[in-house]
């Protein structure tokens, strides 16, 4: 996604680009597939920083605004609400700030001062700064709220939607989840993800950038330390001034066509997904809230579990339960999906086991799911008509991600450069998170890196 | 030989295009162009980038400040019009 939106940029303005897309569909992390009849969402529960088309100023309109793609066309719909459900509290929020001050307000009565003077915080804070240095956020949120466990609340939602770090993330990183999920919000483009993914894809064609698909880019080529072509599979060589790279930093490196002393790491975390099918709604079975973040434990363990999977956290949603107009979703069945922390060696030893194996312990996290989803209040009585379950291998299949990670590297390069010179990261380990974030890297890094360095 | 007024609707064609949801119409010249419209330095990048794929104009980094208000816009860029 950061990519095309990398494309879009460049070819808006005369460059010459080609979009070279290892897959028979683009997204990358946040793709569809086909399964029957079915279509499937992958990586997106929801789209954050939600606006309305006359909100002006705020990250997504203004992305969409270099990109001349009319906000309108994703017709958004907003959330309805969500829960951060932990085993002695639960907080729940909207798109309206307010609403979650309200409830700290109600439930940590003695954090409400130290909560809004974050609030100041944040709001003043400019994440996009590419000379940020790096703060761990949790350090700085202890300077505000003293109550542990609405730490561990407030983080919950941030980590798992987008941190690469174990239990931590770096404070520019927490800024821009934080104001994308708790100031701006949650929404669903009519269609899911391959509405962003074809509007993408349009506005390409229509600025005449030029797109390939099932062209995996197996080697970098350099010479005198500046990029000069990418290797394709199959053995053709493209010759090119820049590449803007969204594989992930060290994926990138590994194509590199020599070594440097540049080792980015891998980063620890990855995850499982159930998505059930099922012949009844959320809304019929109780639960009309949008995401719930669903912890059994006093503390938030973000972090790569000693299990196949953590069955004690989960992100819990239901993309049935948008605010549609009268409830009308798009969802001719009702959608759930349970997404838990997971370990990808563990998953990697199964799969070498044997394939039976594998689906076996597949099946697990399937049961798992069931009993998260009654923990999250849903009512017993509905049939699964349709599941499919995906693991840390999966991930790794189908994104090339080392360890199948999803927030990449923990490593990152927030000025998208590297040590050869021509050659750029673009995407999750830039450091920019979710799908705006990922659209704000592409589009910055072309900025940047290209364009700029054109005009002048 | 394009007139400054020729040159200031020239760069408001592409002001308008830029800043979709203002109006355009009222801008003031003497008021740097950032406290009336919703501009942010990644929108100047693209004033930049139209000027050179429309007019081959050519605006360097260091003179970025130069399109700040409409009147040292036509200032700044009236001599690059008209060479």
């Amino acid at each position: 996604m950061s990519g095309l939106a990398a494309g879009i940029r460049l070819s808006m303005y005369n460059q010459k680009v080609l979009i070279v897309e290892k897959h028979t569909i683009t997204g990358g992390l946040n793709s569809y597939y086909a399964r029957g009849k079915r279509k499937f969402d992958v990586g997106l529960h929801a789209l954050t920083n939600f606006v309305s088309p006359n909100d002006r100023g705020k990250p997504f309109n203004k992305l969409m605004k270099q990109l001349r793609i009319p906000l309108a066309d994703f017709k958004l719909t907003p959330q309805n609400y969500s829960l951060i459900q932990f085993p002695d509290q639960t907080l729940k929020f909207t798109n309206e700030i307010e609403f979650l001050t309200e409830e700290i307000r109600e439930k940590f009565p003695s954090q409400i001062d130290g909560f809004i003077n974050l609030l100041n915080h944040i709001k003043n804070f400019n994440e996009t700064d590419l000379t940020n240095e790096t703060v761990m956020a949790k350090d700085v949120v202890r300077n505000f709220i003293t109550d542990k466990s609405l730490v561990e609340m407030i983080f919950c939602p941030l980590l798992i939607y987008g941190s690469a770090w174990e239990n931590d993330m770096d404070f520019s990183q927490f800024v821009i989840m934080f104001k994308s999920i708790f100031l701006e919000g949650f929404g669903r483009p009519e269609g899911g993800v391959r509405t962003i993914i074809d509007l993408l894809l349009k506005r390409l064609g229509e600025v005449g950038g030029e797109i390939r698909f099932k062209a995996e880019v197996t080697r970098l080529i350099t010479k005198e330390g500046k990029i000069s072509a990418v290797e394709l599979n199959g053995g053709e060589i493209i010759e090119c001034d820049n590449v803007l790279s969204s594989m992930g930093l060290p994926e990138t490196m590994n194509v590199l066509d020599r070594e440097t002393a540049y080792t980015p790491r891998t980063g620890a975390l990855s995850f499982t997904e159930s998505i059930l099918i099922t012949d009844k709604k959320p809304r019929d079975l109780g639960v009309d809230a949008t995401i719930i973040f669903y912890n059994n434990r006093p503390e938030y363990l973000y972090q790569k579990p000693q299990t196949l999977f953590d069955s004690e956290s989960a992100v819990v949603c239901f993309p049935n339960n948008f605010k549609y107009d009268s409830f009308k979703d798009d969802y001719e069945e009702g959608v759930l999906r349970v997404t838990n922390i997971a370990n990808y060696d563990l998953w990697n030893q199964e799969l070498m086991i044997s394939k039976e194996n594998y689906k076996a312990k597949k099946e697990m996290v399937f049961q798992q799911s069931q009993s998260i989803l009654r923990a999250c209040g849903l009512q017993d009585g509905y049939t699964v008509g349709f599941k499919d379950i995906f693991t840390p291998t999966t991930i790794k299949r189908y994104t090339g991600h080392f360890g199948g990670t999803v927030y990449g590297s923990i490593d990152k390069s927030r000025n998208g450069t590297t040590p050869v010179q021509g050659l750029y990261i673009c995407g999750t380990d830039q450091g920019f998170l979710g799908i705006v974030g990922s659209m704000l890297s592409g589009i910055s890094m072309a900025n940047l890196h290209v364009l700029q360095g054109s005009s002048s | 030989m394009l007139s400054n007024e020729e040159v200031r609707a020239k760069v408001l064609d592409i002001i308008a295009d830029i800043a979709l949801d203002d109006d355009v119409t009222a801008i003031k010249d003497e008021v740097a162009l950032r406290e009336q419209l919703d501009l942010d330095s990644m929108d100047f990048l693209d004033i930049v980038m139209e000027l050179k794929k429309r007019h081959k104009i050519e605006v360097p980094q260091e003179d970025y400040t130069k399109l700040a208000s409409m009147k040292s816009c036509v200032e700044y860029l009236a001599p690059k019009f008209n060479s």
